[in-house]
């Protein structure tokens, strides 16, 4: 079990060693969220919607489409020069394979995450004070369970040839649940609700990450299965 | 195991026969329900697609939940057939939820006075749709049996654990803000004889999905054994 998870973590480390020598992928990810949030501020009018009403939809929105373009890339990486044979090849468990694929893309999403965070309080003003702990607890919870389907589905489709197009119209049906959610926790935070009013969401998304994240380490072997 | 093509050729007349009857048997509940089923009181005529409606979406979900059962089975047995079958079932399906979809709204526009609204049945059964199309996407753009098998049966088992979620969580949705007052999806207590044209037309659409998934699952068969086990 041990050795599972420093396995898991060693292929972690290997993808974020990667991504950090060129840096390309999370810069251009941290770009997109940042223009995402000024594209919403200008597809509203601001006489009749306050950018307050709308803002944690528009958080949301940024973090789940900004994560969904950087699934590809974990696995998109493996298929040049069949990286992916390799690391089959190695000693190394399919489920550890997932995770640390998994906790690679959980890196990267949460780094997108923490740069769009303060960006999203200077562009749309919000004050979030005593919210910002709840603010980070949710979205730990909403991120986990659908990164781990988008890992699962990212290593499907980049054996197609419109893995781009595929993954969102696989995806956005399992955003929905998290989404909702995170956007329901977050309208309340926001307006000065106390967490304890939130707990039916919270349990909701926990259940979620649980469920998902399981059930995507069970079915990833049937995926890497050659 | 993929079988001959004439035993294949077999299931697809097999197929055909259950849907001609099940044809006939759905013009019969066209009758059942506009000549011996009485008209509501308040709905009027309107509530006369009810008869095709909920067994159309009953025929969608029983093939959503065989998609996600089978791709189970699959993962667990790797008997081809079964791909072939949750396949057949997600097509079949598709179509079922897309007659459910359109015969909703023309109700929903007499009856609650919007063709649609973000209530948490409607908003279940269009997610229901989406998943029928991703699955149904993601088959096409793989063009290898095997790993297409593997991989939809991923989706399928995912999908079906999905829906309970989505369905709790549109619901939260929509209890936290004020319901609309036209809006009562709650079933009323039939009348027997209503009751009876339902049952009827639930049984002519199990057979109608029967009948579609033979042949679909037949073709499909047809179409492996004549490729031949070089894939060629």
């Amino acid at each position: 079990m041990t050795e599972a998870i420093r396995l898991a973590l060693v292929v972690a480390a290997k993808d974020l060693r990667v991504e950090l020598r060129s840096r390309t992928a999370i810069v251009s990810a941290v770009f997109f969220a940042a223009l995402v949030l000024v594209i919403f501020n200008f597809a509203r009018d601001p006489a009749s919607v306050s950018a307050a009403t709308l803002a944690p939809s528009i958080l949301w929105i940024t973090f789940t489409f900004a994560a969904m373009l950087t699934f590809n890339r974990a696995f998109a990486l493996e298929r040049e020069n069949a990286a992916l044979d390799g690391i089959l090849l190695a000693p190394v468990s399919r489920s550890a394979l997932f995770f640390g694929k998994y906790l690679g893309n959980l890196a990267f999403v949460g780094a997108v995450q923490a740069v769009t965070l303060p960006l999203f309080v200077l562009f749309f003003n919000v004050g979030l004070g005593r919210a910002l702990p709840g603010l980070l607890l949710v979205t730990v919870l909403a991120t986990a369970g659908f990164v781990a389907v988008g890992t699962v589905f990212s290593a499907m489709v980049v054996r197609t040839r419109f893995a781009d197009l595929i993954l969102p119209v696989l995806l956005l049906p399992f955003l929905v649940p998290p989404v909702i959610g995170a956007v329901q926790v977050t309208t309340r935070l926001l307006t000065g609700r106390p967490l304890s009013e939130l707990a039916g969401w919270l349990r909701l998304l926990g259940v979620y990450d649980v469920i998902f994240l399981t059930l995507c380490a069970l079915l990833f072997p049937a995926i890497m299965d050659e | 195991m993929i079988p001959t093509p004439a035993a294949a050729a077999a299931t697809v007349r097999r197929g055909l026969a259950i849907t001609l009857v099940a044809l006939l048997g759905l013009a019969g509940v066209y009758v059942l329900a506009q000549v011996y089923t009485p008209t509501e009181v308040r709905q009027g005529l309107a509530q006369k697609i009810f008869y095709i409606h909920a067994p159309a979406a009953w025929a969608a979900l029983m093939a959503f939940a065989l998609v996600g059962i089978v791709s189970g089975l699959y993962l667990w047995l790797r008997e081809p057939r079964l791909d072939l079958f949750a396949a057949a079932s997600a097509e079949v399906g598709l179509a079922f939820s897309a007659v459910m979809l359109t015969t909703g709204p023309l109700w929903g526009k007499p009856v609650w006075g919007t063709w649609w609204t973000w209530d948490a049945r409607l908003t279940l059964t269009l997610f229901l749709f989406f998943l029928f199309v991703g699955y149904l996407a993601l088959r096409s753009a793989l063009s290898e049996p095997a790993e297409r098998a593997r991989f939809s049966a991923v989706v399928g088992i995912l999908g079906l654990v999905l829906v309970p979620f989505v369905h709790l969580s549109v619901y939260l949705f929509r209890t936290l803000h004020p319901a609309p007052v036209l809006l009562k999806p709650s079933a009323p207590s039939m009348p027997p004889v209503m009751l009876r044209t339902l049952l009827i037309s639930i049984g002519v659409f199990t057979l109608l999905y029967i009948g579609f998934v033979t042949t679909r699952y037949g073709l499909a068969v047809l179409a492996e054994a004549r490729r031949g086990p070089d894939g060629d």
